[in-house]
């Protein structure tokens, strides 16, 4: 007779979490993988808006005045700076946000003694603080596309406008997939709660959230700063 | 910062990677650090923007790329705990964000945004 | 007894060898998707193939009245699209899929139902551009779709607007693959399998799989920015706006040298881990195998304007790119050079697949010399787009990747079917193969270099060129026929082929321990790998003998499973007759059902099926834009009202199958077991 080669005690399993080749979560690795990925997608957008930077034919442009000939009415430098320096100050803070929120969900059964431990361990707090400023920076962004859309700059105004609305249209993107995300978890929460076995659940959008924050650091400087 | 590190923290992290592969996480303290310094040098970033004087010098961009930099690095390295973390993740985000900036780098070159400056060197 | 004393409680028979339409439609199984894969692609194949048979015949003689100008563009477009994105990557990931969770020891792939959500997203995308056959609207800028030439102003119809969409979609399903194969190699590998430990064609696809997803990204964009330039009129693409006209030809080929890579080193990764098995040798210098392919991966994205030669770039580009595309030309050498030392003082069996084998390695490497003669700009020059350059691709595509994946097809398909394929039709194949590329390809070489340009769909008699088309035309008539010997050897197999058994080539690695075709839950017992050629060591110890081995994380592994029973050091060279013993390497001959050896094996399910088909009509929706933007030039208010009512109904209509599919994915358990 052919044994069956094997009694189960014996198996490492391969579903089992723990047994995976490094030690470390599946889902873990492939969102490195997918951040990795998404750095070539913003350095495709980037490298076109500072190709672009300065050929456009027509205004408005970003940092400087423009005149237009046929009408003769004045356009200034479209970028609002105080605003959205606010906006970026608002997503730094969101990233404060979603680390206290998965230190709440690691430590989420250590007992809380004082309000301020009570406050800090309550990662429905955090999660959803971190989703109320990702909806806060949506709304400048908002703002801000309409605002230029009224000063006469639309996504096919010119170089500048396309590429510029591209650019930042595609991290407004990203910021609302990791909204989604946010008050999915948000739900998750309420609904069953999260514990330290959800840690890497929040740890990948922790993850994600931060590095469309940290695009966003590189944006910031390319395109409103640097003039 | 009187609410920084929370008592049972460090104990509870280190109770539960027991296996003892992964090294110490960042503390409460340390990402309340990290959020002062982010939000220090966003501040100046937008100071020096309004200054003539910087905007004007040679150093106005480079300065902005690094404070740049530094603020990604911090972000990166804390709160993605890339510092703290397993090796691995280290090279899978660097090896893709070298390559996305020596291909943006070198777009620079060819479309003649960087040219006129290695020439001036030159 | 052992068997019943080893079942779970948990174990139930919803496992049962399920058979059918349906349980191909929900399958999570590595297996049947790469299956699956497996038979599209050469679907996919066939379709590519006869659009270059209808070239061959409109340009097999001079003044060609065949075909029109518009069909031939749409042909050659066509047949480039549908070789690169839905023959040869297709057939590539078929091998991805079927091999690797076998080859590093794992019962799956680290997330199986993505791996059907990618499969479901290819075959759809792969509809979604053929579609625009019935339109007689086939994509029409060539396969690399330079803009301005395609953007809305040079190609008003929808023929772009089908290439654009298209390839979006079918840039998802690689990136989801991407990402799924990184993680498995990572963290799926058996007790002992250390990264030197890997199997060549595991690291090849390892490879690739970095390549793809750093290169679909920046393809992405450039479709993106097309597509907004397309139907929201913006101005990446706009000349009279400012806008660069080589931008599209920076990104595009960003993307399209790591593409080339994408394309021939799983063929390469194959031919490293069949030739073995057939000249009784082990691949020669594995490290310096694996290097190589990393060093051809990463030098890969630093050459991609040797494309663009002849724009004017200016020296220094040039000379900057044309140093480094002849600097890949030393790590793909020495995987030459390593073939043949393979093969040397080996006991070769010619079968089918090893003359494949041999195919790509002489084939490669005219294609690859050809490669080095455009590395030199001022050559490129006189080559750039002629049939010179359709001379080189192919060779290096059909001599190289498509040689490499038919060895594969034959070495692999006994594991796939448990039927071997017979060898007497497969030499037919071969040989008609070999002898219909030569030429067909050669002879494109002289038509080149006479100045015969590329994508012209006639031309006068009398330049030069007449005989080399006809030996072109006849060449891809036998190839014709070659093919259809493959299509004959592959029905008779599934219906009346040799039964294989566990291994009929005895070939060394992991995937030839357990039966053909491999139960579901692929090993029973999980094993625990000791060295780079397993079933060498425990049959045949004397073809390993002077092989080193690396003994590097075997400690690691036995921290990442818990202190269980791993990395046992190994022996070493000296001490190689010393047999691995029973507990470590097992052959397993006997096929059980899951539930008998206590394996809970994923549910199956059609809601990957659902995402990929609700993000199919989403992406697909703007056709319908671009019909109402016409009905509103022509005046016609209500057409215009209907045509975006259709597109909001399908974007909104598939944007809620996919969120809806997708959230009831993530919220099921992977199996229903699972606690």
């Amino acid at each position: 007779m052919t044994s069956v080669p094997l009694t189960a005690g014996h198996v490492p399993d391969a579903h089992d979490p723990h047994a995976t080749s490094t030690g470390l979560d599946n889902k873990k690795i492939a969102i490195w993988a997918f951040i990795g990925s998404e750095c070539m997608l913003f350095a495709s957008l980037i490298s076109t808006y500072l190709i672009y930077k300065g050929r456009s034919k027509v205004g408005p442009f970003p940092h400087e005045t423009w005149t237009d000939p046929s009408t003769g009415h004045k356009f200034g430098a479209i970028l609002n700076i105080p605003v959205t320096s606010a906006s970026t100050f608002v997503l730094l803070m969101s990233s404060l946000a979603m680390v206290l929120a998965l230190a709440a969900v690691q430590n989420k059964n250590i007992p809380k003694r004082t309000t301020s431990e009570r406050i800090l361990g309550s990662s429905q707090l955090w999660l959803l603080a971190t989703a109320a400023l990702g909806i806060t920076f949506l709304g400048f962004q908002a703002y801000e596309f309409t605002s230029f859309v009224h000063e006469g700059l639309s996504i096919r105004t010119n170089l500048f406008g396309s590429s510029f609305f591209t650019l930042t249209g595609f991290h407004g993107a990203h910021v609302t997939a990791g909204v989604i995300w946010l008050l999915t978890l948000f739900a998750i929460d309420r609904k069953r709660g999260l514990g330290p076995r959800d840690e890497v659940n929040v740890d990948i959008a922790a993850l994600y959230w931060h590095f469309v924050d940290v695009v966003w650091i590189a944006i910031f400087t390319l395109v409103y700063l640097i003039k | 910062m009187t609410h920084s590190t929370h008592p049972a923290a460090d104990a509870a992290v280190a109770d539960h990677h027991g296996a003892g592969i992964e090294h110490a996480h960042p503390t409460w303290s340390t990402y309340w650090k990290v959020a002062t310094i982010l939000t220090l040098i966003t501040a100046v970033e937008v100071w020096v923007y309004y200054v003539p004087a910087i905007v004007q010098s040679r150093w106005f961009v480079p300065v902005l790329l690094i404070m740049s930099a530094v603020k990604f690095a911090i972000v990166v390295l804390f709160y993605m705990h890339l510092k703290y973390d397993h090796r691995l993740f280290r090279v899978l985000f660097t090896g893709p964000l070298i390559i996305a900036m020596t291909t943006i780098v070198a777009l620079m070159f060819l479309f003649g945004k960087l040219a006129a400056r290695v020439g001036a060197v030159g | 007894m052992a068997t019943i004393a080893a079942t779970p409680a948990h174990a139930h028979e919803s496992h049962a060898h399920p058979t059918g339409f349906m349980s191909w439609m929900s399958t999570v199984d590595h297996k049947r998707i790469g299956t699956l894969y497996l038979f599209t692609a050469l679907f996919f194949f066939l379709l590519g193939g006869l659009e270059a048979e209808i070239i061959r015949m409109q340009l097999q003689g001079p003044n060609g009245t065949l075909v029109s100008a518009e069909t031939y563009n749409q042909l050659f477009t066509m047949h480039g699209t549908t070789m690169i994105f839905l023959a040869i990557m297709p057939l590539s990931a078929a091998f991805f899929n079927y091999l690797i969770p076998l080859q590093i020891g794992a019962r799956d792939v680290a997330f199986p139902r993505l791996n059907a959500f990618s499969y479901w997203v290819y075959v759809l995308g792969g509809i979604f551009i053929n579609l625009s056959w019935l339109l007689h609207a086939a994509p029409d800028g060539g396969w690399f779709g330079y803009a301005p030439l395609t953007t809305r102003a040079y190609s008003p119809g929808m023929n772009i607007d089908f290439w654009v969409l298209g390839l979006q979609i079918l840039g998802v399903s690689s990136l989801a693959a991407g990402f799924n194969f990184i993680t498995t190699i990572i963290n799926m590998r058996a007790p002992g399998m250390n990264l030197m430990r890997m199997p060549m064609f595991t690291w090849a696809a390892f490879v690739v799989q970095f390549l793809i997803v750093l290169a679909f990204p920046v393809i992405t964009i450039a479709l993106v920015f097309l597509m907004f330039d397309r139907f929201f009129g913006t101005n990446f693409y706009t000349t009279a706006a400012g806008a660069d006209p080589l931008l599209w030809q920076h990104l595009f080929w960003i993307f399209g040298h790591p593409e080339v890579y994408i394309l021939i080193l799983p063929a390469f990764g194959l031919v490293s881990d069949v030739l073995p098995a057939h000249t009784r040798k082990p691949i020669f210098g594995y490290p310096v195998m694996v290097f190589s392919l990393i060093l051809i991966a990463f030098l890969g994205f630093g050459v991609w304007a040797h494309h663009m030669f002849a724009v004017g770039m200016g020296p220094i580009a040039d000379t900057v790119f044309g140093l480094t595309t002849m600097l890949i030309a030393i790590p793909t050498g020495v995987k030459i050079f390593n073939w043949i030392a393979t093969m040397h003082g080996g006991s070769i069996r010619f079968t089918t697949a090893c003359l494949f084998c041999i195919a790509l390695v002489a084939f490669f490497t005219i294609g690859g010399l050809s490669g080095v003669m455009h590395a030199s700009p001022p050559a490129d020059l006189q080559q750039t787009d002629t049939y010179f350059i359709v001379a080189h691709f192919h060779y290096v595509l059909f001599g190289g990747s498509m040689m490499g994946l038919f060895a594969g097809v034959y070495h692999y398909f006994p594991k796939i079917t448990g039927r071997l394929l017979s060898e007497r039709i497969g030499k037919w194949h071969f040989w008609l193969t070999a002898i219909g590329m030569n030429l067909t390809f050669f002879p494109m070489h002289m038509s080149g270099l006479l100045g015969m340009p590329r994508r012209i769909y006639r031309y006068d008699a009398g330049q030069g060129w007449d005989g080399f088309n006809l030996a072109s035309s006849i060449g891809a008539y036998i190839l014709a026929v070659g093919t259809l010997f493959l299509v004959w050897n592959i029905i008779k197999s599934l219906r009346s082929g040799t039964r294989a058994g566990n291994d009929p080539w005895g070939s060394p690695t992991l995937e030839w321990a357990i039966p053909s075709p491999p139960p579901e839950y692929n090993f029973a017992r999980i094993p625990t790998v000791t060295s780079r050629y397993p079933l060498w060591d425990m049959k045949q110890p004397a073809l390993t003998s002077e092989v080193p081995h690396s003994h590097r994380g075997d400690k690691e592994m036995e921290v990442a499973v818990g202190g269980k029973t791993v990395g046992h050091p190994h022996p070493g060279p000296a001490a190689q007759s010393t047999r691995v013993s029973e507990s470590e390497m097992h052959i397993e001959t006997e096929t059980y059902t899951p539930a008998q050896v206590g394996i809970v094996l994923p549910d199956p399910t059609v809601k990957p099926f659902f995402v990929a088909l609700g993000m199919v009509i989403m992406l697909g929706s703007p056709l319908f834009m671009h019909e109402a933007q016409i009905r509103e030039i022509a005046g016609n208010a209500a057409g215009h009202r209907t045509a975006m009512t259709m597109f909001w109904i399908f974007v909104l209509g598939g944007a809620a199958l996919m969120v809806g599919s997708l959230y009831n994915w993530l919220l099921t358990p992977l199996e229903s077991d699972h606690h």
